[in-house]
Parts: structure tokens; C-alpha cells; sequence
């Protein structure tokens, strides 16, 4: 169970009280009526699986209910960074891939 | 039963407290201070099990956590049942009642063990996959002969009679295990001041300490231990957990801990008291000093009852005061199994002989051994041993240098008892829960725990040192290091001075090779509890299983409650060499929490029953009680189902329910709808992002029927949204979907679209709300409100605040019947209020309550969906035949516009809503029932769409179903067919799927 800093509340709480939802840093596109069905099934569907660094949004569902971005290795599953909405990571994966 | 092989003196019982147990069903004595495993070998008790595939007899090899065989059925009632405890861990209580787990008829007249005997060439690994694949319609009688004869203890029939807890800790530092390492290591930060937790398995404290003679400052260790563990015991912030396993090491440092609290007591706690606790431990720091266990070596016949590993025999005299046998011969890599045959000669036995496979062991011991008259043998090994149900003799050879091959003639020689060391093996199990890979050491001759990322440190055996002092130093530089991580003081802790002595090398050496080759000598046991020998793992690397991954699975090793704490590293051993390569080139296989086997009712805890999830009750529950009503679980809801009266059946009851609202008047508790708080300056705007339809220009005083998209453009909530005033809304969420929604506004709001000024809040706790509906809800309304409801002045799909039988309410026109409704909401506590008085004046009025069902069959008899049962994620508002509730024209893109104008979602013959008439009109469909055009095409035939929704109408006198049918809104008329499991085939006719009042005028009279 993942031991979480919620950068809203201050305070490391339990994996228990939050959601994960995915990928972080996909932005809506400004008109979506302007994308190909291809750019909208980009957007949609397809998604990132690294192995290592990988920028993930989460929820304190339980908590504060405010939504921040956490960077989490998916092999050890060491939490490096969490950071809110609307900022940049400040650990990042090496020319594309994970160490 | 005399205790035939108890010493008269020594060991950590109390001969003055003798305890009665009951193993197989006769009765033998102990001591307080025995374990099972202890009182049995006390007792001569040979044969304690017979292994899992071959039904071999065997006996107790170790004297703790490593123990493969010793896997008992405990408990003295049906109801107590505990499988697969080890005896080397259980403590001995009066009363215990304990037996085999398998063994059929019996342990010692084994039916099976006749197929083990015949020999190995008839169970080679994947025995089974290999036997019982074929034919495939053979497997379930297959499966119960295998199931038999595959003892695994069994689960008790009758519920567990004791309460178990669970319980979260936090702490500065976790240490595990308390031997001298752990010890020191929490002696140390506990004087740091910092919060310490301290957990052992054992039921006191000491580990390696209890079992030796070893002395520390030049008295018996026991005492340095009780002097730590007094002073830990005092500090405030120290917590020591005895009988307490750490189980699992999960990630960023969350342990669990299996106590055992009255196991060591009686069959079934004192009444008041948990049987065990499961801690749930967030630990800053976490000091491993885990230990080693030793490895008993591989040779020929290396099960019989009898052989064992030389530190459990030591423990046995030491700690038990039991001689497991009265011949000894020790076999060893190492100097450490010496002190095994001196602890025997001291305790008044015959040493038969030392066999060293080191060809000129030289050193301390040696000499000892020599002084002591003890016969060495050089050089040797034991490559078979005689007997049965217990050792009755064993066969020496020389071998060569590195020991691969037999290269000198056989002696035999009697014994009752084989003690071998084959090394030590560090418990890393835990180390590598949260996935780091063990590294082999060449100089310790096992595999260390890898680099990891979370906060942990090792100390003493488990990183390696297999001496006392070693440990006690590491221990202590452990603490001094978590407190320096932590910012504390690093105290130096006095270290007791032990005994040391000069230890040679030791040789690297697992399998003791025969005179046959492998395949052909006797069976060599490397997992005891899998039943997996040498010649197994020769076999498997031969048939191509190269990786230790595959050969773990092929042959078992390491599986079950074992993980291969015996049987790892040798297995690996012989299949490194099987396949020419190094140990480290093999690998390993990781291990898996849980380390020792917990029971599912400490994972429990108090989580049953009653307590297992949150229920969740409107304010009129009470009512609906004592009603009558039957209850649906919608999420943590419990609604009313339906209000059954005496002597009706289910569909009399609903009959009766859906005439009495459409003739007259019915209430629904409708409170569990979810309800969100929205206001704001750009609240509008927000909706109308959220939502398909427009939502510009709904004025106060309004209500709006909305479908929320996701940006797939499929339907995933539906609900009405009222405007309270110009900034402020409320919107309704299914029941079910209330979270989801809430939590969907706000991604968005808070990752889209922060610029917009908008605030949500649930407030589905804080109102109650009855929905009456029917001809005559109006005229009910008014007899509890002074406010005008009229059609004029109170208009569909209008909400009004007034006063409602004396308290505040808010009362919104809409209807989820179809008939003239009105949804009254007031501040929950006064729910039930409003609720009574709405009977009390509706008795003329024939005021029915309905439930879940009744409100099922209303709303379709309307055509009206239910997001989440006429939707499954793939139906757009088209699909619905809901265009009419999508504005294409709104200037922001709202959620789902996109998704919905995708290729797939505008193309022709998607399924979509229709309603559907049986051609016999009594037929009511079953949901789920999968549609055909044809129903005499061949099999598989293609499937057109599914029943979403059905019911018998009493109001229309005949069924009525919607479902999904391909292309089905350009089909009316059309016939579909419905082939059913019992072999029906039921057609029926597409329709709208508005059956009742298509035109809507009694929602507007």
C-alpha cells in the first residue's frame, strides 16, 4: 500500500484515501471539434505504459477531494515527486525511456 | 507415555508444569515452555506426516519456521479447526489436540505411500500434468483422487468461534526478529528515544541465543537477554511483540504483523479477548535481522524420520531438554555442526560419528572432537540412509575433492539419528516482498538481500555474519544508522563480550553425490514439502525448463506454506549444475508475502458480519420496517423493494402498487437520489460543458432533464438539474452514480477548466425526499401546504420553496412515473415527519408506498431509461433515440459532442433503444435474453442486441421490454426473436418504447 503526500492537506496519508486516474498531463484539446477521428482516439484512448518514471494524476477522494500529480516509478513503485495541478515535473525520464 | 527422549535437566520448560496433548488421538504429556514439535520428539513420536506426492513417512526436521514436514490439523472441536500450523511453532497448552494433515487411512499405514514406493520413475515432476491431462472429460474424477490423496489440512465446517483485530501502527523504527541483532539495533534507538516497534515470532525473546550454549559476558545469554528486554520494556515509546510474525513487507514501508495472542493458551480464546491481531505497520525505518536458517545437505533417503538439521537438534537438547534419538551421526560442509555432536555427547548419548565433507578439516572443533573421542570421518559423505519410519543405519563414502562424485568404497554404519549442515542460508524472504532481487555471495555460500528503495537496513545473520558478535555489533550500527536518518541522537549501547572461535572454511557443497547417478540413486529430497528431489530438477532442466522460474513451476520447489526455506538454494545448486551454469547466473526465485501462513481470520479482523461495509439508511428506514417492506441493496443503500401485504406474492404486490399510484396516489423514498450543490458565477457555463443539452437560458424556478456524457460520447448519468437562483443549482444523480459524478465535476473543473468560478458540495445526506405521484398527489399536497400548487401557478418541470406539514421544503414538479408528481425535499431530520403526515392525510386517498421495483416498472412503462441498466457504456443519446437532449448548437464543446460524431458512432445498424411487445402478451422476456432476426439461421447465430429492461405492466395488461436492437429505430414493426436457455423461442414485435400516455399529458394536467 503506497504511503501518498498530499500536497494540498501536507500530510503523507494512506493509499486507501485516494483514487489514481490515470495518466497525468492530458490535455483536453481547445477544439475538439477541430480533431480527426485519429487525434481524438489519441486523446481518448491511448496511453502511456513505461517501465519506470510515469506521471500519473490522483485524487485524496477521502481527503481534501483536490486532484495532484504524482511521479512514480512502476517498478519499485517509489513515489520521486508529487506536484499540483497545472505544474511540471521536475523528475523526468531520460530521452524517452526509464532508467 | 513416558517422555523417553526428555533429559532429566536443562532447557527453558518447567518440568513442574507438565501439559496432556492429544495427536492422533492418543494422549501424550509435555511441559509449559514445549512446542508440539518438542513434546513429540520428547514423547519418541517418529512419524508426524506423510509427504504430499509420494506419501513418503516423515518426520520433524527443524525447530522453527523452516519446518517442511511438521504441518499439523489443530483444533479440538470442528469449529476450532486451524490447518497447516507448524509444530515447531505452536506452543504446547493443556488440552491440545492436534493431528496429521495427511496421511489416509493413517499416517503410519499409508495406502498411497504404496504408489510412492514403487518408485520414482512412476512420478517424475509434472506427474500430473503428464497422467491426468487426458482424456479432459476425465479430470473431475481424476481431481477427487488427487485431492485425497493430496493431504492439505482441511477448513473448518462450523464459524470460527473467536473475534480477531486489526490494528495501524506507525513507528520511527521496526525492528524484526530479536535476536541478538534485532536486539541491539532496537536497544539502541529505543535509548535514541524513537519509537520502536520490536517483533519475533518466538514466544520470547533471544532467536539464535535460545538454542545454544553459547555464553555472553560469561554467563548463560539468557540473561543479557532478559536485561535488554526489562529495559526495553520500561521505555514508553517501545512496543514489544512476542508469538508476533512479520509476515509481509509491502511497499513503502507497510509491514504486517500476525500476532497470536491466545494461541499459546487454549484451543479458543478466553472469552473477551482476540485470538490474534493483525498490525498494520507504517514504519520510517525498518531493521531486518531476520536471521539464517540452516540447510540440511541432499542425500540418498534423506527423509526417513530421523535425519535432521543439525542446529534443530542442538536446539531440541538446549532449549527443550530432548534428545531426538540415542545413535548420531553428524554430516557437515562446516565446523558449526560440531558443536551439535558435542551438545549429544553431553547429553549422555552415543556420537556414532562426525562426517566432514571436507577432505582435512583442521582447527578448534576438530580438536575437540578428537579430545572427545569422537570418530571423524574425512573427506565422506553419507550417500543413503537405511530404514523406513525412522534411520536405522547410514552409508558413508569418500569423495572427491570438490565433492561432485563418490570416488571410495561404502561403509555402513548404525545410527537412529543423521544431523546435517549444509551452510547457512540469510532469511531474505522479507527483504525481497516488495521486489528486490537477492545477490549471491560467494563467501557465504547464499543469496543476501538485493539494493532496494525503501527505508531498510540488515544486521547480523541476514546480511551474512553468522556470528554472535557480528550481530550484536551490526544490530547496534543499524540502530545508531535509522536514528541518524531520522535526526536523533546515536547512542552506543555497551556490547556483552561473547566467545568466539576461529572458524575454518567451510565448503560449498549441497548435493552429496551417490555411486548411481542421480536418476538412478535413491531418491535425494531437496523441498521436503513439495516432494521435489534432485533427480526431479535434473529431469526438468533435461526436459528444457532452463530458467529457475520454470523449474520452480514444473517441480514445485519452493511452492505452498513452505517458500522454500529448506530447499531453495540447493535446488538452484542442482540446477545450476544440471545446466552448467553458475548459481548466480540461475538466479532465484523471489518470494511472495505471506512468510509463514496467517489465518483469514486475523486478515478479517472484526470486518464480518454486521461490521463487513457501511450500510447506509434514509430517513423514513424506520417506517418502511415496520411496513413491511423488503429491502434492495442499491450501493450501501438499503431501499425498499417492494411493501408486500399478507399473503401476497411478489408480482401481486407490485400489481397492486402500480394501479394504486396511476388510479390514485403512490410515494417512493427517493432519497438515496445523489444531490450536488452547485453554485458560482460560471455554474451555467459549467453545466452546460458537462452536460448535452442547453443550459443557457433555464430560469430560477426551473427544472431541466439532463444526460452526462463521457468524452467518448457515451451515456454514463442522467438527472435533473433545478436552478435555485441565478448562480446556484442543485443537480440529481442516479443512486448509484452519485460518487462517480461528483468526482467527474471536479476533475474537470479543477484539471479543465479551472478558470471557471464554480464550487461543489454532496448534499445527499441533508434531504429527504418522498416523491408522490398519481392523479391525486396534488390534491394530497395541498391538504399539508398553504402554497398554490395549481397547473397555473406550479407548472411542470417548475420547482417552488413552501412550507410542507409545518417545515421547509423544496417541492419540484417533475416525474419519473409519467404521472402528475410531485418531489418533496425537506431537511432530513424532518423527513420521517413529513412521511407520517403525508399518510395521515392520505388515507382517503388509498396513499401507497412503492419501492424499487414498482419504480422500475413505471418508469418503463414510460419509455423512461435508467443510466446504467439500459445503458452498459456503449449507447450514445441517439442510440436512445434521445437526440432531443443533445444541443448541437451550444458554442462550447461540450463533454461527448466529440466523441459522439466519431465514424463508429454515426455509422447505420448500431443497436439502439427500442421498446419491444411479446406477440403473446403474457411472456414476460428475462433481461439479458440476446435478440435474432432469424431464428432458424445456423448456429452461432448473429446477435442483434440485448433485453435491457422487462416487466409485467398490471396497468397495460400485457409485458413490456425495451432492449437494444441493431438499427432498431428504423425497424418498428419488425419482428425480433429471442431464443432462450430452455429452449424457447420467444418473438416479439419492435415498438416505441413509450408504451403508456405517448402524448404526456398526465404528467401535465
Amino acid at each position: 500500500m503506497l504511503h501518498i503526500y498530499c500536497p494540498h492537506c501536507c500530510e503523507y496519508r494512506e493509499e486507501e484515501e485516494f483514487h489514481v486516474k490515470g495518466q497525468a498531463h492530458l490535455a483536453r484539446p481547445l477544439d475538439p471539434d477541430a480533431c480527426s477521428d485519429k487525434e481524438w482516439g489519441e486523446y481518448l484512448y491511448f496511453r502511456k505504459n513505461p517501465r519506470g518514471l510515469h506521471h500519473e494524476l490522483w485524487v485524496h477522494a477521502a481527503g481534501c477531494r483536490k486532484f495532484f500529480n504524482v511521479t512514480r516509478d512502476t517498478v519499485s513503485y517509489e513515489i520521486k515527486e508529487v506536484y499540483l495541478v497545472g505544474e511540471k515535473p521536475s523528475v523526468v525520464a531520460h530521452s524517452g525511456s526509464a532508467k | 507415555m513416558t517422555q523417553k527422549n526428555r533429559l532429566q535437566t536443562g532447557g527453558r520448560i518447567n518440568r513442574s508444569k507438565p501439559l496432556s496433548f492429544v495427536y492422533n488421538g492418543k494422549q501424550f504429556k509435555g511441559f509449559e515452555g514445549d512446542t508440539l514439535a518438542s513434546a513429540m520428539l520428547a514423547n519418541g513420536i517418529d512419524v508426524i506426516g506423510r509427504s504430499f506426492k509420494y506419501s513418503r513417512p516423515r518426520g520433524i526436521v527443524a525447530a522453527g519456521a523452516e519446518e517442511p514436514n511438521a504441518v499439523m490439523q489443530l483444533g479440538a472441536t470442528e469449529a476450532t479447526q486451524v490447518p497447516n500450523v507448524r509444530a515447531t511453532q505452536q506452543e504446547l497448552f493443556d488440552g491440545l489436540v492436534s493431528g496429521a494433515t495427511n496421511g489416509w487411512p493413517s499416517v503410519d499405514n499409508d495406502l498411497m505411500g504404496i504408489v510412492g514406493k514403487v518408485g520414482g520413475k512412476m512420478m517424475p515432476p509434472g506427474f500430473y500434468y503428464k497422467t491426468f491431462m487426458y482424456p479432459q472429460s476425465m479430470w473431475e474424477t481424476y481431481e477427487k483422487f488427487i485431492r485425497k490423496a493430496a493431504g492439505l489440512g482441511s477448513s473448518p465446517l462450523e464459524n470460527d468461534p473467536d473475534s480477531y483485530e486489526k490494528i495501524n501502527q506507525h513507528c520511527d523504527v521496526l525492528v524484526v526478529g530479536a535476536g541478538p541483532a534485532g536486539l541491539a539495533a532496537a536497544l539502541t534507538a529505543g535509548r535514541a528515544g524513537a519509537r520502536v516497534i520490536l517483533a519475533d515470532e518466538q514466544s520470547e525473546f533471544g532467536g539464535s541465543l535460545l538454542g545454544t550454549r553459547e555464553t555472553l559476558n560469561g554467563e548463560e545469554a539468557a540473561h543479557w537477554v532478559a536485561d535488554v528486554t526489562a529495559e526495553l520494556a520500561g521505555m514508553k515509546d517501545v512496543m514489544l511483540l512476542s508469538r508476533s510474525t512479520v509476515n509481509g513487507y509491502h511497499d513503502h514501508n507497510f509491514l504486517t504483523i500476525h500476532q497470536r495472542n491466545t494461541d499459546h493458551i487454549a484451543d479458543k480464546a478466553p472469552a473477551g479477548q482476540a485470538r490474534q491481531t493483525l498490525h498494520r505497520v507504517r514504519a520510517k525505518w525498518v531493521v531486518l535481522a531476520t536471521g539464517a536458517h540452516e540447510r540440511p545437505l541432499v542425500y540418498g533417503n534423506n527423509d526417513v524420520p530421523g535425519c535432521m538439521i543439525a542446529s534443530a537438534v542442538s536446539t531440541y537438547i538446549n532449549r527443550y531438554g530432548v534428545v531426538p534419538g540415542n545413535e548420531l551421526v553428524v554430516m557437515t560442509t562446516n565446523d558449526g555442526a560440531y558443536q551439535t555432536a558435542f551438545d549429544w555427547q553431553d547429553a549422555g548419548r552415543k556420537v556414532v560419528a562426525i562426517v566432514d565433507t571436507r577432505q582435512n578439516p583442521q582447527g578448534a572443533q576438530v580438536a575437540e572432537a578428537s579430545k572427545r573421542g569422537i570418530q571423524l570421518i574425512k573427506g565422506s559423505g553419507i550417500i543413503d540412509v537405511a530404514g523406513s519410519k525412522r534411520v536405522s543405519g547410514v552409508s558413508i563414502a569418500a569423495l572427491s575433492a570438490d565433492g561432485s562424485a563418490v570416488n571410495g568404497s561404502v561403509t555402513k554404519l548404525s545410527a537412529d539419528t543423521v544431523a546435517t549442515s549444509g551452510g547457512w542460508s540469510p532469511v531474505i524472504h522479507l527483504a525481497g516482498h516488495t521486489g528486490s532481487r537477492p545477490v549471491w555471495d560467494e563467501k557465504v555460500a547464499g543469496f543476501l538481500p538485493g539494493p532496494t528503495v525503501e527505508k531498510r537496513l540488515i544486521a547480523g545473520a541476514i546480511a551474512g555474519d553468522f556470528t554472535t558478535a557480528g550481530a550484536l555489533a551490526q544490530g547496534a550500527e543499524a540502530g545508531r544508522k535509522a536514528c541518524a536518518e531520522l535526526g536523533m541522537d546515536q547512542p552506543i549501547i555497551e556490547l556483552p563480550t561473547t566467545q568466539e572461535r576461529v572458524e575454518h572454511p567451510a565448503m560449498t557443497l549441497f548435493h552429496i553425490p551417490h555411486v548411481k547417478k542421480t536418476s538412478e540413486a535413491p531418491k535425494q529430497f531437496v523441498d521436503y514439502q513439495n516432494d521435489v528431489t534432485a533427480a526431479g530438477i535434473e529431469l526438468a532442466c533435461r526436459e528444457g525448463f532452463e530458467s529457475i522460474e520454470h523449474v520452480k513451476r514444473y517441480t514445485a520447489l519452493g511452492f505452498g506454506t513452505d517458500q522454500g526455506k529448506l530447499g531453495n538454494i540447493a535446488g538452484m545448486a542442482i540446477a545450476a549444475k544440471a545446466t552448467g551454469r553458475t548459481i548466480p547466473e540461475t538466479g532465484t526465485t523471489i518470494f511472495r508475502p505471506n512468510y509463514t501462513p496467517v489465518t483469514f481470520g486475523a486478515l478479517v479482523g472484526r470486518d464480518r458480519g454486521e461490521l463487513f461495509d457501511p450500510k447506509r439508511y434514509t430517513a423514513m428506514h424506520k417506517w418502511h420496517v415496520e411496513n413491511g417492506a423488503l429491502f434492495e441493496d442499491v450501493g450501501q443503500w438499503k431501499r425498499p423493494w417492494y411493501f408486500p401485504k399478507a399473503g401476497e406474492t411478489m408480482q401481486q404486490s407490485l400489481d397492486r402498487e402500480c394501479k394504486a399510484t396511476r388510479e390514485s396516489v403512490g410515494i417512493l423514498d427517493a432519497s438515496t437520489l445523489g444531490k450536488i450543490d452547485i453554485q458560482g458565477k460560471d455554474a451555467r457555463e459549467f453545466l452546460g460543458r458537462v452536460y448535452t443539452n442547453a443550459w443557457a437560458k433555464l430560469a430560477v424556478g426551473k427544472c431541466r432533464y439532463g444526460l452526462m456524457c463521457g468524452e467518448d460520447g457515451m451515456v454514463f448519468d442522467d438527472g435533473v438539474t433545478s436552478c435555485l437562483g441565478e448562480n446556484h443549482f442543485i443537480m440529481t444523480t442516479t443512486s448509484g452514480g452519485a460518487a462517480r459524478v461528483y468526482e467527474w465535476l471536479e476533475l474537470y473543473h479543477q484539471t479543465e477548466w479551472p478558470e471557471l468560478e464554480v464550487y461543489f458540495n454532496t448534499v445527499t445526506d441533508h434531504w429527504s425526499t418522498m416523491t408522490i405521484s398519481g392523479p391525486n398527489s396534488r390534491k394530497l399536497l395541498e391538504e399539508l401546504t398553504d402554497a398554490d400548487v395549481s397547473n397555473e401557478n406550479f407548472g411542470y418541470m417548475d420547482w417552488r420553496e413552501m412550507k410542507v406539514a409545518g417545515v421547509p421544503a423544496r417541492v419540484f414538479r417533475i416525474s419519473f412515473t409519467g404521472e402528475l408528481s410531485f418531489e418533496i425535499n425537506v431537511q432530513a431530520n424532518f423527513g420521517l415527519h413529513v412521511w407520517e403526515k403525508l399518510f395521515e392525510k392520505g388515507a382517503k386517498y388509498n396513499l401507497t408506498p412503492y419501492g424499487t421495483e414498482t419504480m422500475h416498472i413505471l418508469r418503463a412503462e414510460k419509455g423512461f431509461i435508467i443510466a446504467g441498466q439500459d445503458t452498459d457504456g456503449s449507447v450514445h443519446p441517439y442510440d436512445l433515440g434521445m437526440g432531443w437532449a443533445v444541443s448541437q448548437q451550444k458554442p462550447f464543446s461540450f463533454i461527448g459532442k466529440r466523441g459522439m460524431a466519431r465514424e463508429d458512432c454515426v455509422r447505420d445498424n448500431r443497436k439502439q433503444l427500442v421498446g419491444l411487445k411479446t406477440t403473446d402478451p403474457s411472456v414476460v422476456l428475462p433481461e439479458g435474453a440476446q435478440g435474432v432476426f432469424d431464428p432458424k439461421a445456423p448456429i452461432p447465430m448473429p446477435m442483434v442486441g440485448h433485453i435491457t429492461s422487462s416487466y409485467w405492466s398490471a396497468n397495460l395488461g400485457h409485458s413490456i421490454a425495451m432492449g437494444l436492437v441493431k438499427g432498431g429505430l428504423d425497424r418498428m414493426g419488425e419482428k425480433v426473436y429471442y431464443p432462450l436457455a430452455d429452449g424457447r423461442v420467444v418473438e416479439a414485435e419492435i415498438c416505441s418504447p413509450i408504451f403508456l400516455d405517448p402524448k404526456g399529458e398526465r404528467q401535465n394536467v
